[in-house]
């Protein structure tokens, strides 16, 4: 017997989600609220009702400049994501479609470098950028987010390959496609939707990364979680500047996230139900 | 062109010998089906054939050409699986015109094969689907289609229609049978459905634990079924097989009686039994009949009445074997 939900239970239960839903949201309105208030309004206390005033933007950028870490977020998170899906994909490939007795423990062992606490490895991965010119460079910080998100990009990219009935291929290779054609041909367009949704995750993580992005940049590489990070100064804390970088920060991704949610939640789904 | 011989092939993963050692002659033009239950080795023989799995010794010959050693592509064959395995981003037409732009033809050519099977297999109106918008038989013929263009030495079939419901599955027998007469093409089928196999085959390959049981047409598997094996396989519903007195009457180990081959009688007769479960298809009622104090191996005898029979769950009843049509066996299984 199926079962029902009488109104009552519904109306309760939405209630109950869209409480859940609020508080998980609340730091992100609150801090786009505060964004909108002057500073004194910012440090008087709790308040959902903002002046309004633009100002904070207009100093954010003419103080700071905005637009420098937002292009060096842009160049890090879509490089390190292209390099990772470069790497990943024919290893995803081999361990999905040629696996060994060992492609279990590769796949584990690679899971298992996330495990560890980035902070563990700070100081050898510090000494190595400094003694090869790689602190406060794009290039060192794509690589090093390539790095730290290829575990999870072969791990998503494999269990996506994993989909692709292998009767298909073989349906291919009796009709005489070379491994080239069959590649091109059968293989890549049934992989695009996984590819794709890893590709944006993979995005959405190298752009929120902070801890490796502030420890290894300072001007020139700093991206915006280095940004928003320097408005904690010395000087004081700037609760409705910070707020308006803040914003400023996540509304990339926020509204590439809105865009591409079903494709989103379709990846991280894959494969858990058939 | 498409004979296709099997010389001392081998088979095995790892330590687990799938085929031992088979030869087999397969003729030009021939409906072979490779039957058997599940895990006997008829898909991985196929799949040999195919060049999808290599061999682990021996030599396979497809007309006189060693391609042993071969790219499935380099075969001439074409194969319909078990799960069609269309290419599910491309339209019919694609999947169809797929073998065909892979041997690099030119487009109107392409265009004029493409719409020539797509006539035959009813699938005109339906090119720009996706295989994901059709139905499960026409699916299958999809996947026939892309199997035609290519004009193979030989079709192969992994069991085709076993995704099918009942009604279409009998359509799309009679489909591929037509195709066959129709193409005069050489057809190996596997199967594990022995009405399948009666029904399609010119020879069937009954395999038991990548051994060939027995090779033959439908009827002679029938009629003179060399082993036990083939005996209770072939026939539906199954092969009575008796062992103990009723079998040392006729001098054997155990005798073989069809369901349609036991004379019924309400007064005399040579076993006496009742009546447990009557099954009434209307054509025909299949009786499942408790033989009474008799020691023969088998807790029930199946028997095939014609039309409505009249009888009823607790009837007694005598059944008398055609001695023209009992078959019966030796100590080690093999026919006498």
């Amino acid at each position: 017997m199926a079962r029902t939900a009488s109104t009552g239970q519904k109306i309760a239960w939405t209630v109950v989600a869209w409480v859940i839903a609020l508080v998980i949201f609340f730091p992100i309105l609150y801090t786009i609220i505060t964004s909108f208030k002057t500073e004194p309004e910012a440090i008087a206390g709790i308040s959902l009702i903002p002046s309004g005033t633009f100002q904070n933007y207009i100093d954010v950028e003419t103080q700071r400049d905005y637009f420098r870490p937002f292009m060096n977020s842009v160049i890090i998170s879509l490089g390190s994501t292209v390099l990772a899906l470069i790497v990943a994909i024919p290893a995803a490939w081999s361990m999905a479609f040629s696996p060994t007795r060992r492609t279990k423990d590769i796949l584990m062992w690679m899971l298992s470098t996330k495990m560890m606490p980035a902070v563990a490895v700070l100081v050898p991965i510090y000494l190595l950028f400094r003694d090869w010119g790689l602190l406060d460079s794009r290039i060192g910080l794509t690589v090093m987010l390539t790095l730290i998100n290829l575990p999870i990009v072969v791990w998503m990219l494999y269990t996506y390959f994993r989909e692709i009935p292998g009767e298909i291929l073989e349906a291919s290779r009796m009709d005489g496609a070379s491994l080239w054609n069959e590649i091109i041909y059968v293989l890549t367009p049934m992989a695009v939707p996984g590819i794709a949704s890893t590709l944006l995750l993979n995005i959405i993580l190298a752009w929120n990364e902070a801890f490796w992005t502030i420890r290894l940049t300072t001007t020139n590489a700093a991206p915006l979680t280095a940004f928003i990070a320097s408005f904690s100064s010395p000087q004081g804390l700037f609760w409705a500047k910070l707020s308006a970088a803040s914003t400023m920060a996540i509304a990339p991704i926020l509204i590439m996230g809105w865009f591409s949610q079903r494709q989103l939640v379709r990846g991280l789904t894959f494969g858990a139900v058939k | 062109m498409g004979k296709i011989n099997l010389e001392h092939v081998s088979k095995s993963f790892g330590v687990t010998s799938i085929i031992p050692d088979l030869n087999l002659d397969i003729e030009d033009g021939e409906f072979v089906v490779f039957v058997g239950p599940s895990g006997c080795g008829k898909s991985t023989l196929l799949r040999l054939i195919a060049g999808l799995e290599d061999v682990t010794s021996g030599t396979i010959r497809i007309d006189g050409r060693d391609v042993t050693q071969e790219a499935p592509a380099k075969r001439g064959l074409a194969m319909v699986f078990q799960s069609y395995a269309l290419y599910p981003h491309m339209s019919v037409y694609k999947n169809i015109a797929f073998p065909l732009k892979m041997a690099g033809e030119d487009k109107t050519l392409i265009d004029r094969k493409v719409k020539d099977a797509a006539k035959v297999l009813n699938l005109t109106n339906y090119l720009d689907r996706r295989p994901g918008q059709l139905s499960g038989g026409q699916r299958q013929r999809v996947a026939i289609g892309r199997a035609i263009v290519r004009q193979p030495s030989a079709f192969l079939f992994d069991e085709p229609l076993s995704n099918l419901d009942a009604a279409l599955r009998g359509t799309m027998r009679l489909e591929i049978s037509e195709l066959h007469q129709q193409l005069k093409t050489t057809m190996i089928y596997v199967t594990h459905d022995q009405v399948e196999a009666m029904t399609m085959a010119d020879k069937i390959v009954v395999l038991n634990a990548g051994n060939i049981e027995q090779v033959g047409s439908p009827l002679e598997l029938y009629r003179s079924p060399r082993n036990l094996f083939v005996a209770g396989f072939i026939g539906s519903p199954r092969m009575n097989l008796l062992s103990g007195a009723a079998a040392s009457k006729y001098s054997a180990e155990t005798i073989g009686v069809r369901p349609e081959h036991l004379l019924i009688s309400r007064t005399e007769g040579d076993w006496k039994g009742t009546v447990g479960v009557a099954e009434h298809l209307g054509s025909d009622t299949f009786l499942h009949v408790h033989a009474e104090g008799m020691d023969h191996g088998m807790d029930h005898i199946t028997v095939r009445a014609e039309g409505e029979a009249g009888l009823n769950p607790g009837d007694t009843i005598y059944l008398t074997p055609d001695a023209q049509k009992l078959h019966r066996f030796g100590k080690d299984g093999i026919a006498l």
